[in-house]
């Protein structure tokens, strides 16, 4: 049996159109709640549509209204399999006082792995340095590090930097984007199952450590507390949280102890995912600026006590919001269903 | 299997096919966006030059921060307005959608964009090129993370049959038990055949036109054995048009 084309096009027409209509409303937000009888409706024009591509594509199957009736079917598809919660408007307070500093702490373990990680490269980046001087040259990434750290100390306190003078802001934009492009890297590298997120934390580590003990063994600690506290207590911890993220996506590919699929998965990590880099990266600007206009001025300009006071306030104030922000109260005694 | 189709079963037991767009066209659609990238970015750089007379370090710092918002934020912000499109997506009629069929988050939108920085390495979109030549519906990292796939998105339109037969008589038409037995005799995937032929006739080539109503009408000329007489003057092409419009419009002229 062949479909009369012309006849059912005629016949169900106006259903397709209806359907395209009310499709085209909802996607381009003109309506954000659908009634119950509009609801009904849609569901009786996707079923009617559905119905009628069968047909056609059994008895006739004509192939271009075969595809426009298999996109008119997506659409609707996808608007009635999948309604996310549209009605709630995003509010950034919201975001950053709830939903940041609540999805860090869900995910709390993998921000612990990225630590420990930068640690032990820490500990291998200082113990390289210690046991062979020419490993500094290997390691340190930026020519400023190469210096002896005591003659640096010299040339800082005697000479500010004039260069600062008239570009911080470009300084400070500079370092904005280069670590968040490092945080977004983090991220990304979780695709590799974690491992290239778990290789970029440790040379992270390994930088950090050499730099640290030459500092140390310099005798320049002070110095050290100073020029890195300021813009470190948070850029350092934003990195971890892109680590944390990017250690997120590797376990949700691996996936452990899980009988979700892949897709599955993923899907329901997307959501942390976003609000972890968000974060990051949100950190990182307070800490491009504080670098460019606070770290790099030294004694006599600033005293390295305000420094170090100051590094440790926004420690203190970083663990508390990541620690406390966003927590549910805990219910009153007694008052739990009978 | 690769198929070049995004194909969902939907729980109603419909199978909803969709063309998933090659790497080519990615590519292609990438070295559009590239462009307005450059661009966008060139066009803010000339209007924040007008500033540095004022503060030169703010104009250089501002610059370097709308730089990287726009290479970041290009590709997220178009892709969430546009419900999937880029400029260069829009221009080549492809369309980022959900590989389950669902609607498309800004979440996945975000990931698939960041992770983006991955699928470039070491350069040249080498990673990201292989992985969406080997990947079944050619996807590439950032796509595989985010649950995306890039379909055509081309609109189909609602066939009109009357344009397509309008100003032509059928001659078979008078032999209407004849073109009964034509209807039952035919199956509906050679019916498709001869209407797919009559709809793209005229983007033949002239000889292969002439080629394809050929060998079209000597296949269907057994299946519906109409006199000789009805069928003097007519060409090849003719024939075929007049089957098709036997078995697609059986009710015209009664």
């Amino acid at each position: 049996m062949i479909v009369d084309l012309k006849k059912f096009i005629a016949r169900e027409r106006a259903t397709w159109e209806e359907l395209d209509e009310m499709l085209k409303r909802v996607e381009n937000q003109t309506i954000t709640h659908l009634t119950l009888d509009e609801v009904q409706r849609l569901h009786y024009l996707y079923e009617r549509t559905g119905a009628g591509l069968i047909k056609i594509s059994t008895f006739a199957a004509e192939p271009n209204l075969v595809r426009s009736l298999e996109s008119l079917l997506i659409r609707a598809y996808a608007e009635m399999q999948d309604v996310p919660s549209r009605t709630d408007t995003w509010s950034p307070r919201r975001w950053l006082f709830r939903t940041f500093p609540q999805t860090f702490r869900k995910h709390f373990r993998f921000f612990l792995a990225a630590l420990a990680l930068t640690i032990l490269g820490g500990l291998f980046g200082g113990g390289a340095v210690a046991f062979d001087p020419d490993a500094k040259a290997a390691i340190a990434p930026f020519p400023h590090l190469l210096e002896n750290p005591s003659q640096r100390v010299k040339e800082e306190e005697s000479k500010p930097n004039q260069m600062l003078a008239t570009a911080k802001g470009r300084f400070s934009a500079v370092l904005m984007t280069n670590n968040t492009q490092v945080s977004i890297l983090a991220l990304a590298l979780g695709v590799t199952w974690g491992i290239g997120t778990l290789i970029l934390l440790f040379y992270n580590g390994v930088i950090l450590g050499a730099v640290i003990f030459d500092y140390v063994r310099a005798g320049q600690s002070v110095f050290l507390m100073g020029w890195l506290l300021p813009h470190g207590v948070v850029e350092i911890p934003a990195i971890l949280i892109a680590g944390q993220a990017g250690l997120l996506l590797g376990q949700a590919l691996i996936g452990w102890n899980s009988k979700e699929s892949v897709s599955q998965r993923l899907r329901s990590i997307a959501g942390s995912l976003v609000t972890l880099i968000s974060g990051a990266a949100l950190l990182l600007i307070w800490a491009g600026l504080v670098e460019a206009f606070l770290s790099q001025y030294h004694e006599p300009i600033l005293p390295y006590q305000f420094k170090i006071a100051f590094g440790l306030i926004e420690l203190v104030t970083l663990l508390a919001f990541l620690i406390f922000a966003g927590r549910e109260p805990a219910p009153a005694v007694g008052s739990s269903v009978a | 299997m690769r198929t070049n189709k995004l194909i969902i079963q939907t729980p109603e037991g419909i199978c909803l096919a969709q063309q998933l767009a090659g790497p080519v066209t990615r590519f292609l659609a990438f070295a559009i966006d590239l462009a307005a990238i450059c661009l966008i970015s060139s066009l803010i750089a000339q209007v924040l030059l007008l500033t540095a007379i004022v503060n030169p370090d703010l104009a250089l710092a501002a610059r370097t921060v709308c730089y990287f918002i726009v290479t970041v934020g290009y590709s997220i912000l178009l892709e969430w307005f546009l419900r999937g499109q880029t400029l260069g997506k829009r221009v080549l009629k492809i369309r980022v959608v959900d590989a389950e069929g669902l609607r498309l988050r800004p979440t996945q939108i975000v990931i698939r964009n960041l992770l983006r920085l991955v699928d470039l390495l070491p350069a040249f979109y080498a990673v990201g090129g292989i992985c969406c030549v080997l990947s079944p519906k050619f996807q590439r990292l950032g796509d595989f993370a985010a649950n995306t796939v890039v379909i055509y998105a081309v609109p189909e339109k609602i066939p009109d049959l009357e344009l397509l037969f309008s100003g032509t008589l059928n001659s078979l038409r008078s032999h209407s038990h004849l073109a009964a037995q034509l209807r039952k005799s035919i199956s509906p995937g050679e019916a498709r055949l001869a209407l797919e032929a009559v709809v793209r006739r005229d983007g033949l080539e002239p000889n292969s036109r002439l080629e394809l109503f050929r060998q079209l009408a000597d296949y269907l000329r057994p299946v519906a054995p109409f006199p000789e007489e009805s069928l003097t003057g007519l060409t090849d092409e003719q024939y075929v048009r007049n089957i098709v419009d036997l078995i697609y419009r059986p009710m015209v002229g009664r």
